[in-house]
């Protein structure tokens, strides 16, 4: 009972981050008097996006990274979904308790204009490729933002029940016809995607989408087309939801990353079929949080994670495509079901018919603006 | 259960009488069943809250471990529990103690503004929880708290003295004055009086009192996501998270625990009302 | 006391001369003194953990230190200009603007200037993070000319009037927007822009659904209570335990297991189909609504209604009816003249306790509700930790919050906050 009174002491002595005066010798000898072990292992605290795709990071990444070092504990913070927001509030607040953030590629070119996340040395921080490539040039055109580490490519696209759709859909103008396919649909509750495909059903060029999305009244446009769906939709805001409502029968259609839906078509055999037209292409990668906690260890447990290996590794428990150039010729089969991973993969020829390219710039911009709108616009 | 009924009763009152039995029931089993649900969707072999065609058929292949081994060997799930423990015996600490002093005092005669007092210091229970969490993180955030364990055992201490307070005045409220003249007029000090009679009449009252903060902070989740962070995670946080982000039966195994303790606990509290009865000399 | 000492002349004295009058009123304040010694740590401790944080949200809710503290010298030129005149400010403006930026650039804050000034028009992050990264690049003026070039928004007076109106620390503007309002450069206040009104229906659905959850827990609470209180002690004792398990249950497990029980593939649509109420493509869709929320915290809230009609109905004696009946009433009729009149102070009590509980709900309508079934709590707790709006929330539950004292002030009168029975 002492020592926990001692422990919780302790740490709100450290967060008032008044030790480095007199306390710190004070409390050394407390914690010796009270006999306890204070030199358990150091604690990294990863945010990503839980479920199969967390499940995935654990056996690539943080397992093998954890068998290597003993010292190291690493704890997964499910909480990427409000990654952005979590960490403006707690730089707001002054404690940053995170140590690895996983956040899609738009959000960290903001996150890096805003001085919140660590600009990244690619080259000096990252391992080359086995054959010494750098990791610059082996990464490529992916590092869309100087503070951006990315390790995978994935798309959001849709997956239906194959067996409560009237039809199955085909394409994307299917998921917004209430009258050919009868019956709720699950969208991600951001204007991210949504308005993309919402003017790619109404007819809009992929080509044009941005321009029209720039101007009010293709804004208005989008919102329109969507409010024809709207009561038929149950938003979700986390990446194991679609696959969750799909299994649970309470939506038809969902729109959801990729890799989610595999897990819940292959590995728990749900009733589900994936319907590619039109997915959007993102990345997703690390950022390391400014003033983050145990920063030496974080640059390390970084570089060793995004090595080609390790992003390679990841490909074998989930359907996302790696980074890395040097990874991607090693993709295989699936680690437990032995099945080949490529025709999952969302860069697979027969998937990728008709894709659209995300734009980061533009939502980078304009995202905060839509998302005030689109709350308001939901609540209406 | 079965009440005779008289032998004057009319044939419709007698329906009528069983009608009313049977929608009782009916409603006795709208608040149990969904407590009752959940304990078979635990051993759910699929990520899902969903029965499935294998389970509905009793075939062993629908039915496993999986979930209950995944709480038993989660790093993120020890964690909580350890926090859980932690923050539920230190806030319940300082509550039961400062509760019980406060109640002694608001339950001497002539104490000055007692409705006031009394309301201010029930207020935590008053206050909706998401208005006193969004001001305890407000303010927890000025005073670097935001993010710590003591903040959270702080932020539960104020919300489960209320129950100490309430609790232990009731024990207080039939408590016979003469009792402490008498033990001085005997020739008891102080201190004595205190231990020998006040402490064995308003145990109950604090035990019970300090069960419910103990509770109230187990099962806090609202001022938990503002106050704490992932440090301080507890099993409701958990739990919360477990359902909006990563949605798997994990937590229909620790909901099925859960059940089990608040059965324990329930007759803890029922064992413990029937001696304050028993003392009191209250027959029922 | 004090009539001892009235009727007579002399004072009484007690053994060391005082008078009584006064050694007593020695005692009593002592006594007073002890008391209130044995409350004070408690009345500081909730003080500082509890009413200082809700003290602190009230000053959130009108504090807004952003525009003035990043723009510091915009914020003194636009004082002398004349919002309402339709010209843009002169060229010191500009200039001042280029130099606060220049600032501001350096640890990139000026975005959050772009942040604040978001939540009253949209766009004015997207341009305050391009003249962040494109103003200080600026060597010498005319200033006006260079910043409209960077965005021409900066040519717009509206840009001008918005930080203008945002320049002072204090602000109304969050208790407004809170209430769909918004004060006009001029002075005026006025609705919101309809696509933006969106809290004072939130209020009136919280309210709204809130008052059904207490008229349904009053409806399935009425029968139990008066069942619990008719029964034999021994009996109902165990039925109690019934209605005090979820009471003690977790409510996450039980909202989980709503979840599991009213989804589309859920037990009881599963039950439906099963008995053939409704065929397969007919599920109810009962969850992510207003219905899963209602049902839900009914569910919840249940015992916080049986438990304070059964202790009033406990008081009511068994022969109010007998006698009524053997006066010729008919038992439905002895039930509505001389036992539910009895039981009005419980369904007071029952009713405010639950709909105080049910206003301020969040975890239930979170996971249940979709977005027909959301409080106005869980848009406290969007703008807490998703948009970051702290003003705006801090508003929105002040707000909440006098609604709920009123009630409280309701409950006391009705039942006085001293009767308050847990369990």
């Amino acid at each position: 009972m002492l020592s926990l009174t001692l422990t919780v002491f302790g740490e709100f002595l450290m967060k008032m981050k008044i030790r480095k005066l007199i306390l710190a010798p004070i409390m050394a000898v407390l914690f010796t008097a009270g006999g306890i072990a204070v030199t358990h292992a150091q604690e990294l605290v990863v945010v990503s996006w839980g479920g199969a795709y967390s499940a995935s990071q654990q056996k690539a990444y943080w397992d093998p990274y954890m068998a290597e070092n003993p010292g190291i504990t690493i704890i997964n913070d499910d909480s990427a979904s409000e990654g952005v927001a979590k960490l403006r509030a707690q730089a707001e607040v002054g404690n940053v308790t995170w140590s690895l953030l996983d956040a899609i590629a738009s959000d960290t070119i903001s996150l890096c204009d805003e001085g919140l996340i660590e600009e990244i040395d690619h080259d000096s921080a990252l391992a080359p490729a086995p054959d010494g490539t750098p990791a610059t040039v082996d990464f490529g055109e992916l590092i869309v933002s100087p503070c951006f580490v990315p390790n995978i490519v994935y798309s959001t696209t849709f997956g239906y029940r194959t067996d409560l759709v009237k039809v199955a859909p085909t394409s994307i103008a299917d998921v917004f016809d209430l009258e050919k396919n009868p019956g709720k649909r699950s969208l991600e509750k951001k204007p991210i995607n949504n308005l993309e495909w919402a003017l790619l059903a109404d007819g809009v060029m992929a080509d044009n989408v941005y321009d029209v999305l720039s101007t009010p009244e293709g804004v208005a446009q989008a919102f329109a087309k969507l409010d024809g769906i709207k009561d038929q939709v149950v938003w979700w805001t986390r990446g194991a939801q679609p696959p969750q409502l799909l299994a649970d029968g309470e939506v038809v259609i969902a729109s959801a990353y990729n890799g989610r839906l595999f897990s819940a078509i292959e590995e728990e055999g749900q009733p589900i079929a994936m319907m590619w037209d039109w997915q959007v292409f993102d990345l997703d990668g690390f950022v390391v949080p400014k003033n983050a906690p145990h920063r030496e260890e974080v640059m390390k447990l970084l570089r060793y994670a995004t090595d080609t290996q390790r992003l390679a590794d990841q490909a074998k428990y989930i359907s996302y495509g790696p980074a890395r150039e040097s990874s991607a010729a090693m993709v295989g089969k699936h680690a437990d079901l032995g099945i080949d991973m490529a025709p999952h993969m969302p860069t697979a020829p027969e998937n990728a018919k008709t894709t659209l390219l995300f734009n980061y710039e533009w939502w980078a911009d304009n995202q905060d603006d839509l998302n005030e709108q689109f709350a308001s616009w939901i609540e209406q | 259960m079965r009440s005779k009924l008289p032998p004057y009763t009319t044939p419709t009152e007698r329906i009528w009488h069983y009608l009313f039995r049977f929608i009782c029931g009916l409603i006795f089993l709208f608040l149990i069943f969904p407590i009752l649900v959940i304990v078979p969707l635990s051993f759910n072999s699929v990520p899902f809250f969903t029965f499935t065609q294998e389970m509905l058929t009793f075939d062993p292949a629908g039915y496993s471990l999986r979930w209950y081994e995944d709480f038993f060997t989660n790093l993120n799930w020890r964690g909580a529990v350890n926090n859980s423990f932690i923050i539920a015996i230190f806030s319940t600490l300082i509550a039961t103690g400062l509760g019980t002093l406060a109640a002694l005092g608001l339950s001497r005669r002539n104490v000055p503004y007692r409705t006031t007092l009394m309301a201010i210091l029930i207020s935590p229970m008053i206050v909706p929880l998401i208005i006193s969490a969004c001001g305890m993180f407000f303010f927890y955030s000025r005073v670097n708290l935001q993010g710590t364990h003591l903040g959270v055992i702080l932020a539960h201490a104020a919300l489960g003295t209320p129950f100490v307070v309430i609790t232990v005045t009731a024990t207080l409220v039939g408590f016979d004055r003469s009792l402490i003249r008498a033990a001085n007029g005997l020739g008891a000090d102080g201190v004595t009086t205190f231990f020998k009679i006040v402490v064995p009449l308003i145990l109950p009252g604090v035990i019970s009192g300090a069960l419910f903060a103990f509770i109230t902070s187990f099962d806090e989740v609202v001022v938990i996501l503002f106050v704490g962070s992932f440090e301080q995670r507890t099993i409701p946080w958990q739990m919360f998270s477990g359902i909006r982000e990563h949605i798997s039966p994990t937590i229909l195994a620790v909901a099925t625990l859960l059940v089990l303790v608040s059965i324990a606990l329930l007759s803890t509290i029922e064992m413990l009302r029937r001696r304050t009865e028993r003392l009191r000399g209250v027959r029922s | 006391m004090a009539n001892a000492t009235a009727t007579s002349s002399e004072p009484i004295t007690t053994a060391d001369g005082t008078p009584l009058k006064i050694s007593l009123a020695r005692a009593l304040r002592r006594d007073k003194i002890k008391s209130l010694a044995l409350v004070a740590p408690l009345f500081f401790f909730i003080g500082l953990t509890f009413l200082f944080p809700i003290g602190d949200m009230l000053w959130r809710g009108i504090e807004d230190p952003i525009v003035s503290s990043y723009l510091p010298r915009t914020a003194e030129q636009l004082d002398k200009w004349d919002a309402v005149s339709g010209e843009l400010p002169d060229e010191s403006t500009y200039e001042a603007l280029v130099a606060d930026i220049k600032v501001g650039a350096k640890d990139k804050l000026i975005t959050r200037v772009g942040k604040r000034l978001n939540y009253e028009l949209p766009g004015m992050n997207s341009l305050f993070r391009k003249s962040q990264r494109n103003i200080p690049r600026i060597e010498e003026g005319p200033y006006k000319e260079a910043v409209i070039k960077v965005d021409k928004r900066w040519g717009n007076v509206e840009t001008w009037q918005l930080i203008k109106t945002f320049s002072p620390t204090l602000t109304t503007g969050y208790f407004w927007a809170a209430l769909d309002l918004q004060v006009t450069p001029a002075g005026e206040v006025q609705f919101q822009d309809e696509k933006k009104r969106i809290y004072l229906q939130l209020f009136w659905r919280t309210l709204y659904l809130s008052g059904l959850i207490t008229l349904m827990t009053l409806i399935l609470g009425y029968p139990v209570a008066y069942l619990l209180a008719t029964l034999p002690l021994r009996s109902s004792n165990v039925l109690l335990m019934l209605v005090l398990l979820p009471f003690w249950t977790s409510l996450l497990v039980r909202t989980t297991s709503w979840i599991a029980l009213l989804q589309r593939e859920g037990v009881i649509n599963d039950i439906l189909v099963g008995i053939g109420l409704i065929d397969t493509e007919n599920r109810l869709s009962m969850i992510h609504n207003a219905t899963g929320t209602v049902i839900a915290m009914t569910h919840i809230l249940l015992p916080f209604m049986i438990l304070p009609l059964y202790s009033v109905m406990k008081t009511i004696p068994n022969s109010y009816m007998r006698a009524a009946v053997s006066l010729g009433a008919h038992p439905f009729h002895a039930f509505f003249k001389v036992y539910a009149p009895n039981t009005v102070p419980g369904i007071g009590a029952g009713g405010i306790l639950v709909f105080i509980l049910a206003i301020g709900y969040y975890i239930t309508p979170a996971l249940v509700g979709g977005t027909s079934g959301t409080f106005i709590s869980n848009f406290i707790a969007y703008h807490v930790s998703v948009s970051l709006n702290w003003g705006l929330a801090a508003a929105l539950g002040i707000i909440l919050l006098g609604l709920v004292l009123v009630l409280y002030i309701l409950y006391d009168r009705i039942v006085g906050i001293d009767n308050m029975k847990l369990g």
